[in-house]
């Protein structure tokens, strides 16, 4: 098998231009003859849905939340990249282009993050016309601020909801398109299965989750915007409700799914506390603009108030190891180090997950009310979580899951392997590489949903025309049957297992062995001990209630039963992976000074994994990376 | 610590329903409120009873899906400092009983237990919320200048997280905070000008339509709102609706 990525020919940035010039169009007398069915409704699925309908054709959204207004686009806080270059610092389409492609360690398309990276004006034109009430200076212009990665100030934001309002604004757009019929809108809706007609992705299978019925739904095309896979490792910042089971059902109709191991760890969270928590809360990167991260040297100081270990005692291991960039490191060197430190058991707090960032010396330096300006919000957020007051004593911080840059393999259309099936936003495996950089995502999501698939679906669409699939083709009624069969048989085990209570088993085992860092020894253990999870699984698993009503066991059990078996995917691709790249990696492939080591000769490629079967290992498929424009380097920051 | 919890249990929309007595036992004090309830849950479960069916997503405040009236309060708000979902247990008192009930309004019909369907705020949404604006047609971003205190307020009634917390806090079951705050925030907006008055007219009618009761000043929307939403839009809303009533009934269109 053989991927085609479909980049236009031509110079980089003329690709774009390039292709919407020869783009295949469709009338508008011929759009309202095309039914798509969209899952998902964050920031990717929102915008597609409200677009693709004012552009005439009939969408059916779907989402699991009671409104699309809560996907969870809704909770990314920092802000929105475009090259708009109004600081005048030397921004430009070019600039955000190599950032994007250096940030993710040489791992992602040149065609596709060029693209990103042109349409990311567009997106702020759109949103502040939508009413998205960005951040501005005192003459009316819009704000900016610097993020990570980056050398210019290219970041709009909203506050700290920047997500919130970009996703706003897109839920109004497609409110807007329900209200005039364009849409159809299916809240509560769990999207269970793809059906494929020849080979075809022509519908879905559904569960309403109120009433439980399970349901068909037939489409010319269907578009996947349903996020990562991030709960995987049960922890993460992601919604609780985030799940893989979309687009790994895809898989298992035969769609690619690429570069899985590539998952993105963020620095900055609240510690866990105890088992029995639920999800991770991030906290502003800048902190670490103030705040001096240590650990105390010996083990026997790790049970002290930190005010009673005294400042000989303590290791500030990021300005210690690397003192050029100190507490500024980038975020997987960070997070990391903070794993090293309690792994050599000098970490604090409940089970010894964590580190200290303490803010005393710019206390003593600035001033409490400087702090308190500067951070008063995440100060309080903290308090209220952890019940200490951060003025006081030390912040106690660990790194967390936060993103997943794998995901479904597409071509430039954002067309998977499998006709008519196209994979949008976080879904998708396409623009970030190995690693994204901070205030990317927004603009991703966006960018797909308003700019690309508008111009990039008709590529598949012309070739449709008089092929309309007849929603009582047998196919529809087939996957409907295997559906409503393997929620029965979740019902039917009456075990003595909750499905959370797996869940975290998964979790745990995910991030111990396939975490910040991975090893051979580690990912072979994993991917003998998920299977066996699996079996126990489905022989103890409990489901109480039936399956004809609002459930919410039986969708937790569903979701867990698929996170099983794509957490053996996720370590198959890291264990196959041998290098270390931004997201990934890998402790035997490291320089002498601890840093990620590339082997850009055997591994610049995309891994997108094929399903064989229950039980048998996926087989890997190649995409090369060429890059044709940039040339990729190692990353230093001594 | 250990809690007597007294929960609504009602297994669908037109079933009756009634408050059962649990106990929550061996709770961490740093749990939040949600995870209290999973780990009842997770109890429940492993015993094949079935769990209380609550909504939450994003438990970090911000999606508005949480949502459970806490000892008569709407998120517990008078102990917590947003959301159901950034509540935690060593707010309360070891040993205490805690009643647990939805968000209780006739437009926000049960659906299970603690979960309730307020899918009637996307249609007061539907009813003139956005702003019509094509895909690609926009003009660039700073060619209209917006002063930073109008794109200040404007944030400030966005911010709504749509729980709809403001119903349930209500005496009279109203939505005026929820709707004001979306007035205001595309009303305020140069970008929103052209549609202002159809907007407030039609978001109006539809709240009224749904059910919602009317405001009569008692202001317990804005102590519950977890999204510190000002009721003075809700004064703004009246001024916009009066303007764009008196247009219409002089004939204007538009």
């Amino acid at each position: 098998m053989t991927l085609d990525s479909k980049i236009p020919a031509g110079p980089l940035d003329r690709k774009w231009t390039t292709y919407k010039n020869n783009a295949k169009v469709i009338a508008p007398n011929n759009k309202r003859k095309f039914d798509l069915i969209i899952v998902g409704s964050g920031l990717a699925g929102a915008s597609a849905a409200a677009t693709l309908a004012e552009q005439g054709f009939n969408v059916k959204c779907f989402c699991y939340q009671d409104s699309p207004r809560r996907a969870h686009s809704i909770a990314a806080q920092g802000g929105i990249n475009a090259a708009k270059n109004y600081q005048n610092d030397g921004d430009s389409v070019y600039r955000l282009f190599y950032d994007t492609i250096k940030g993710g360690d040489f791992r992602a398309r040149e065609a596709n993050v060029h693209r990103l990276a042109e349409v990311s004006t567009s997106i702020i034109d759109q949103c502040v016309a939508q009413g998205v009430p960005f951040a501005r200076e005192y003459g009316g212009l819009l704000a900016n601020r610097s993020f990570g990665g980056a050398q210019v100030s290219r970041t709009f934001y909203a506050r700290g909801q920047t997500g919130q309002q970009l996703l706003l604004g897109a839920y109004q757009a497609l409110e807007a398109q329900i209200a005039r019929g364009a849409v159809k809108m299916y809240s509560r809706t769990e999207m269970l299965d793809l059906v494929l007609v020849d080979g075809h992705a022509k519908g879905i299978v559904t569960r309403d989750m109120v009433t439980g019925e399970i349901a068909t739904h037939a489409g010319d095309a269907v578009l996947l915007c349903t996020g990562g896979y991030g709960n995987v490792f049960y922890l993460s910042t992601n919604a609780k409700g985030c799940n893989v089971t979309a687009t790994f059902r895809a898989y298992k109709r035969g769609a690619l799914f690429a570069n899985p191991c590539y998952t993105q760890i963020h620095p900055t969270c609240i510690p866990v506390s105890g088992a029995y928590q639920s999800k991770l809360t991030l906290m502003s990167e800048s902190l670490r603009n103030d705040g001096r991260v240590w650990a105390p040297k010996r083990k026997e100081d790790c049970g002290k108030s930190p005010a009673d270990i005294p400042e000989d005692a303590r290791d500030y291991y990021l300005e210690r190891k690397y003192p050029s960039y100190g507490n500024l490191a980038p975020r997987d060197i960070s997070s990391r180090s903070a794993k090293e430190a309690c792994d050599e058991g000098r970490g604090v707090g409940p089970g010894g997950l964590g580190v200290y960032l303490d803010f005393a010396d710019s206390i003593k330096r600035f001033g409490q009310k400087t702090i308190e300006e500067r951070y008063g919000n995440l100060f309080e957020m903290y308090e209220n979580i952890t019940g200490e007051n951060a003025y006081e004593r030390p912040m106690r911080i660990y790194p967390a899951v936060h993103y997943t840059m794998g995901g479904l393999w597409v071509d430039y259309n954002l067309m998977s392997n499998i006709p008519g099936l196209h994979v949008l936003g976080e879904a998708n495996f396409s623009d970030h590489g190995a690693n994204r950089l901070g205030a990317s995502a927004l603009m991703q999501g966006l960018a797909d949903g308003y700019f690309v698939i508008p111009y990039t679906i008709g590529d598949y669409l012309t070739s449709q025309f008089g092929k309309k699939v007849d929603p009582r083709h047998p196919a529809f009624e087939e996957t409907k049957l295997q559906t409503t069969a393997r929620v029965q048989r979740l019902l039917d085990v009456k075990g003595n297992r909750s499905a959370d209570d797996f869940h975290r088993e998964l979790g745990l085992l995910v991030w111990d062995k396939c975490g910040m860092a991975r090893d051979r020894a580690g990912l072979t253990e994993a991917l003998e001990k998920i299977p066996k999870l699996k079996e126990e699984f489905w022989s103890t698993i409990s489901v109480p209630g039936s399956g004809e009503s609002f459930n919410q066991a039986l969708e937790k059990a569903g979701r867990v039963a698929d996170f099983l078996e794509f957490a053996e995917v996720l370590c198959t691709d890291a264990l196959a992976r041998e290098e270390s790249c931004g997201g990934h990696f890998r402790t035997e492939y490291q320089t002498p000074e601890g840093e990620a080591l590339r082997n850009d000769e055997d591994y610049m490629h995309v891994a997108a994994w094929k399903y064989e079967g229950d039980g048998v290992a996926p087989t890997l498929v190649k995409e090369p990376l060429v890059y044709e424009t940039v040339k990729p380097a190692t990353r230093s920051y001594k | 610590m250990n809690f007597h919890l007294k929960v609504w249990r009602q297994k669908a929309s037109n079933a009756p329903g009634k408050l059962e007595s649990y106990e929550a036992k061996n709770i961490p004090a740093e749990a939040s409120f949600l995870e209290m309830l999973d780990i009842v849950n997770d109890d429940l479960v492993a015993k094949g009873q079935e769990p209380i069916a609550f909504d939450h997503d994003c438990r970090e405040g911000i999606c508005g899906m949480c949502s459970a009236v806490i000892n008569g309060v709407p998120h517990g708000k008078d102990r917590g400092v947003g959301t159901t979902c950034q509540l935690y247990m060593r707010k309360f008192q070891d040993g205490e009983t805690i009643t647990i009930e939805p968000f209780r309004a006739g437009s926000f019909p049960i659906i299970r237990d603690l979960s309730t369907n307020r899918a009637a705020f996307d249609r007061i949404i539907q009813a003139g919320g956005f702003i019509s604006e094509r895909s690609g047609s926009a003009p660039e971003a700073n060619s209209v200048p917006i002063p930073k205190t109008i794109a200040d307020e404007a944030m400030d009634a966005a911010a709504c997280i749509g729980c709809g917390a403001c119903v349930a806090a209500c005496p009279n079951s109203s939505a005026m905070l929820f709707v004001s705050a979306k007035v205001n925030h595309l009303n305020l907006l140069p970008q929103g000008k052209p549609e202002k008055h159809r907007r407030v007219l039609g978001m109006v009618k539809q709240m009224d339509a749904e059910g919602f009761g009317n405001c009569s000043n008692y202001y317990e929307c804005e102590a519950v709102c977890p999204a510190h939403v000002p009721a003075s839009f809700i004064t703004s809303m009246n001024r916009e609706y009066t303007v764009a009533a008196a247009r219409k009934s002089a004939g204007a269109t538009g």
